[in-house]
Order: C-alpha cells, then structure tokens, then sequence
C-alpha cells in the first residue's frame, strides 16, 4: 500500500481556483505548515482581492477581506491588539508588491511581527492577465502585448533586493515546480511562521507559480516556463542580513 | 470627574481614551496633529497601541485590522488626508465594523492651508468612499464637546456597527476651554461574537463586504434576490439612524421671525448675534445641527410656515450645507445663505442679513 496524502482538515471545501493555478499548490502548503503547528484555531489572515480572496471559501480559519494592497497595514492592525494570534497575508505580486508596496515596505521597516505569502504569478490573474511589477522582460501580457519593455515599464521588481536591507526576521523565495522545490519552499514557509511565534518580526515568502489560465499554456508547459524563465531572474533561496532564526 | 484647561484636540484624544479606545494610527496634518501627538504619549500610559503609520490609507487600514477584532479603534486627519481615508471607511461600512474618524477641518481644496474652515461637509456628510453606505457624522461646537461626542461616537459605532465621523474644526481643534473629564470606561473586545480572535473552539469568522451575507444560490452566485434582500437591508439601517438619531440644540425657535442655522464654530457666533439682535428687538432663532447625518429635520418641521427666512450660516465660500436645509423645508421658508469663507462670521453681518429679510429687501439663496 502507498501512502495516503492526507487533506489537512482546516480546508473544508474544494478549492475555486482554476486547473493548475499555483494557488492550489501553495495554499495547501500554508494549511499544512498552519495545522503542523496547531495554528489554524489561532491564525487570523488577511487577503484582499485577485485570486487570493476566492480562498476564504475553502480555508477555515478567520480571515479578513482587505482593500486591493493593504494587508500589510490591516494585519499591522490585527497583530498589534491580538499578539497572541498568529497573523498573515496571502496576496498575489499585483496586490502585496504594486499598489500595496507601500504598506508593504513600511510593515517590514517597522518589522511588524506578521507573515506574508506572496504568490508571483507575474500577472493580474483575476483581472484577466494585465502587466504587474513582476511581470518579466519580454512577457507578453494583456496591456504589454508587444512584452515588457524596461523603456516602456522599467525593470520587473524583484523585492527581495529592497527588503533584504531592512533588518527583517525571514525573507525565502521559492517555487513550486517540482516536488524537491516544492519541499523547500514549505520549509521556508514553515521558517517564516517560526520567525512570527518566536516574536523575531517580519517573514515574507514569495512563492513563483503559474496562472496557467492567463499564461495561456497547460499546467506542465507553465512549469518550464519557470524554470527557464522566471527562476534566472527572480533567484530562489533565503535572503535575509537581518537576524536570521 | 475632573476639570481641566485642555486643548480641543488634546479633549478629543482624552475622549477616546476615556471610552475605552486602545488602537490609534495617525499620521501628522495640521490641525489635527495634536491628537497625533497626545495619542503616541498617552496610548503608552493605558497600554494600548498607537501606530504611526505610513500614510492616511495605511492608518485607517490599521484601523480596519483592529475593529475587525472588536477593539475600539480610531483615526484622525484633516481634508487632504481625511479624503485618503474614505477608501478604508468604504470597507469598514461594508464589513459593518464600529470605528471612529476624525476630521478637524482645515481651509481649501488641494493642499489648501492650515487654517480652520467648514468645507469638508460635502465629503464627510455626504460620503466620498465608493458604494452605498452613510457614516453618522457629529458636529461639536465646544473643547468640552469635542470630547464628548468622540464618547458617543464610539457608542454609535457599535450599536450600529458603522464609521462614525467627527467633524470638527481648526478652531476648535487649537482653541483651550475648561472640560470636564468623565472616568475611564472599560471597553471588552472579546464581548462581540463578530469580532475576529482566531477560530479557537467553533467556526471561522470572515470579515468582508456585507453584501456576502446575504442568500447565494447552490452555486454560490448572487441571485437577485439576494441583491434586492442586500439593497433592502442597507435601506434599513439607513432609515434606521434617520429616524432615531437626530441630534440638534435650538434656541427661540417659538417666537422666532427668522431662523439661523449652523453648526460647529459658527455656531457659537451665531448664538451671541441672537442676543444681542434680541436687545434692538429682532426675533432671531438657532437650529444648530449636531448630527450632520442623519440630518436634523424634525427640528425643521417645528417651524411654522409664516417665517420669514432661514440663514444658513457656514465657514466656506458658497455654503454646503445649505442644500439639506432647503430639502428639510421643503419650500415652506425662503433659505438664505451667509458664507463668511475664511473668515469665522461676524454678528453684524448675520443682523444686517436678518433685517432685510424682516424688511423683504434680501434674496433667496439659489
Ligand atoms: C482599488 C482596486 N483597484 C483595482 C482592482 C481590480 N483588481 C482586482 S484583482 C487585481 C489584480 C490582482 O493581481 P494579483 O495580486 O497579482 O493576484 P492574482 O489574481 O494574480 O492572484 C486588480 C487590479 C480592485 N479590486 N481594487
Ligand atoms: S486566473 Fe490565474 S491566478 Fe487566478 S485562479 Fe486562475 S490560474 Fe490561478
């Protein structure tokens, strides 16, 4: 007999993204590492709109729906009256690192003792496929459909090379390609919560992974599109100079 | 109770501490700074929490992340800010969430300047944040009332789970008066079964737009019944508030010929010119609107049809007020208008105006 996988309890409902989409993949990493550490009944989580929000349906625990790119300064709210909580954010690269890289920035420079996700997909997926910050050079999107161009647009935002100056907790960018990646990057995961119950401050882990709806290529294709394209420019690993735990 | 020479944002702060607030995030504008200021201080005394924030958005962000775990929450700014605001009020009105914000008016659209005005009323009354919501808005006229509706304001809040504004002013923002000062009130988080605290033993809790609570098919799409059901109940609790929390002071309105009204600082102005036209025996009268909304019409269905004029009276250039007193009387009484624009009004000019009503000498505000 093989091993049975089994669906961690906190989600109670079969997920709404489409086929494929990295959200699948990563939020289920989060409901493990929550449920491993017996936070599901103790998180409190902030999402705001793009795809992330549609997660609520599914994962049980107590969430707010937030404005488009200010989690970081709802959950700042959150953590600072219930410290004994535990507090994240799920937020796609549009939300947490175009309109809302000011809250941010400014959550990690006051290294706010809170843990945010950030699914890069390189795109607006709900919005149906606009350019975001990420959005690689090159990449053709909805409104970049000649691709990016670093006159036209600038250089896609890698945050890491922002954050890791501040004296943060835990910074990790990881992928979910295949399943050695996909371990790696829910250790991070898992290190980034520890950083928030051992009260050392701001964790963030960005996690590069498809929309395979918007990218207009099936699920496999998606994924060598990341390895060849996204991962020599956004590079995978732990970035902090900060203290690390 | 205490009394103390207090400042009248220093009073409001108090106000808030004294009802039991213990999450503030501010960020600095003129003339609203002084609660910035106290509230960094004195949150530290009650152990409570004060953030600066790094903008008007990010503080009444903050402050949604706070209400949504039941604390009594507020935020403070002046025009230029208060307008950033109106994203994260939209949000909180929609989540049906208590919280308090303040606007302590200042002179001017865009950056405008520092000094006290009435022309925020428009984008505090009226709304400015997106969608179908009305924030209840107070108008103190006092250092000692700005201290006590900031109280009432966070009651309001939760009875009615909504934004509540404060509307005051420069004026009475930077002036010193004599308050008293109640005893603390203990608020309890914990005793809403909305507020959010982490699932513990029980079902999860999601803070979001209200109009999620309301019936989904089995494919969780919104019928139309479920946004009529949805339009129906904001209607509600709109009429709700209309009815029940009409807040005014009046001032001769029995024998009155004509009838000032005014809120806030001009307010005070206009209660001296009463007396003294009443000392050369011009019958003036007050309406001074406390809610701004829900607006104070029952006071002007007292007024009997033979008066000769109502003046509004407003800290702004063409008066913004004016519209919902002319909505309150229906045509019944001809409405004039006196906006002193910068400058606080004058007693002579608010006389001068009386007499040519009573001498049917003046012109109807459009
Ligand atoms: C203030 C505001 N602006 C724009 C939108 C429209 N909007 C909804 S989702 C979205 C983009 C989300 O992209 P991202 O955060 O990358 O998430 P994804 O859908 O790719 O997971 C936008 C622009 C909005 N809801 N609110
Ligand atoms: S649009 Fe893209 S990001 Fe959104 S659910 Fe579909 S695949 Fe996922």
């Amino acid at each position: 007999m093989g091993k049975t996988r089994i669906t961690p309890k906190v989600l109670h409902d079969e997920h709404k993204f489409c086929a494929g989409c990295g959200h699948g993949t990563v939020f289920r990493m989060v409901a493990e590492v929550l449920e491993e550490k017996g936070l599901d009944s103790k998180a409190i989580g902030i999402v705001a709109v793009g795809c992330s929000g549609i997660m609520v349906d599914s994962f049980g625990i107590d969430w707010i729906q937030a404005q488009h790119g200010r989690a970081a300064a709802v959950a700042t709210g959150v953590k600072r009256v219930r410290d004994d909580n535990f507090v994240l954010t799920y937020q796609g690269d549009g939300d947490a690192l175009c309109i809302g890289i000011a809250e941010t920035l400014n959550a990690a420079i006051r290294n706010e003792n809170i843990t945010t996700i950030v699914l890069n997909n390189g795109v607006f997926g709900m919005t149906g496929g606009q350019m975001s910050s990420t959005t690689l050079i090159g990449q053709k999107t909805k409104t970049s459909t000649k691709g990016r161009s670093a006159e036209l647009h600038g250089q896609p935002l890698d945050i890491f090379n922002l954050l890791k100056n501040f004296n943060v907790a835990y910074l990790a960018r990881g992928t979910i390609t295949n399943f050695k990646e996909i371990n790696k990057t829910k250790n991070y995961i898992r290190k980034a919560v520890e950083a928030q119950l051992n009260n050392k401050g701001y964790s963030m882990v960005e996690i590069v992974a498809p929309c395979p709806t918007n990218w207009k290529l099936d699920p496999v294709k998606c994924m060598k599109k990341i390895e060849d394209e996204f991962i020599p420019y956004y590079k995978l690993g732990e970035f902090t100079n900060g203290e690390v735990i | 109770m205490k009394k103390k020479l207090m400042k009248g944002n220093q009073a409001l702060a108090e106000g808030a501490i004294r009802a039991g607030c213990r999450f503030y995030a501010g960020y600095p504008i003129t003339p609203q700074t002084e609660i910035v200021e106290y509230m960094s201080d004195r949150m530290l005394e009650v152990d409570g929490n004060y953030v600066q924030a790094e903008s008007e958005i990010g503080a009444i962000s903050m402050v949604y992340g706070a209400a949504s775990c039941g604390y009594r929450a507020m935020t403070s700014s002046s025009g230029p800010g208060f307008v950033l605001k109106q994203e994260g009020i939209s949000y909180i009105a929609s989540a049906e969430l208590p919280a308090v914000i303040i606007n302590v008016q200042r002179i001017g659209s865009g950056l405008g300047d520092i000094s006290p005005a009435q022309d925020n009323y428009i984008l505090s009354v009226k709304g400015g944040g997106h969608g179908d919501y009305r924030p209840i808005v107070y108008a103190p006229s006092s250092v000692q009332e700005n201290l006590d509706y900031t109280l009432l304001a966070f009651e309001k809040a939760e009875q009615y789970r909504t934004p509540v504004v404060l509307l005051s002013d420069g004026a009475i923002g930077q002036m010193m008066e004599s308050v008293r000062i109640p005893d603390m009130q203990q608020h309890d988080p914990n005793k809403f079964e909305w507020a959010l605290k982490g699932k513990q033993s029980g079902k999860n809790k999601i803070v979001t737009s209200n109009m999620y609570y309301h019936e989904q098919d089995k494919y969780g799409r919104y019928t139309q019944d479920a946004y009529a059901a949805y339009g129906r109940y904001l209607a509600d609790k709109v009429k709700n508030i209309q009815e029940n929390e009409q807040l005014y002071e009046e001032k001769y309105l029995d024998d009155a010929d004509v009838v000032l009204v005014s809120y806030g600082i001009s307010s005070r102005i206009c209660k001296a010119a009463i007396e003294t036209a009443r000392k050369e025996g011009i019958k003036l009268g007050l309406i001074r609107p406390i809610s701004l909304f829900p607006f104070p019409n029952k006071a002007f269905d007292k007024l009997s049809d033979s008066l000769k004029g109502i003046i509004c009276v407003e800290m702004n250039s063409w008066g913004q007020m004016v519209d919902d007193i002319k909505l309150a009387v229906n045509g019944r009484i001809p409405v004039h208008m006196y906006a002193s624009s910068a400058y606080i009004p004058d007693e002579d000019t608010i006389i001068k105006m009386a007499k040519e009503i009573l001498n049917s000498d003046a012109k109807e505000v459009l």
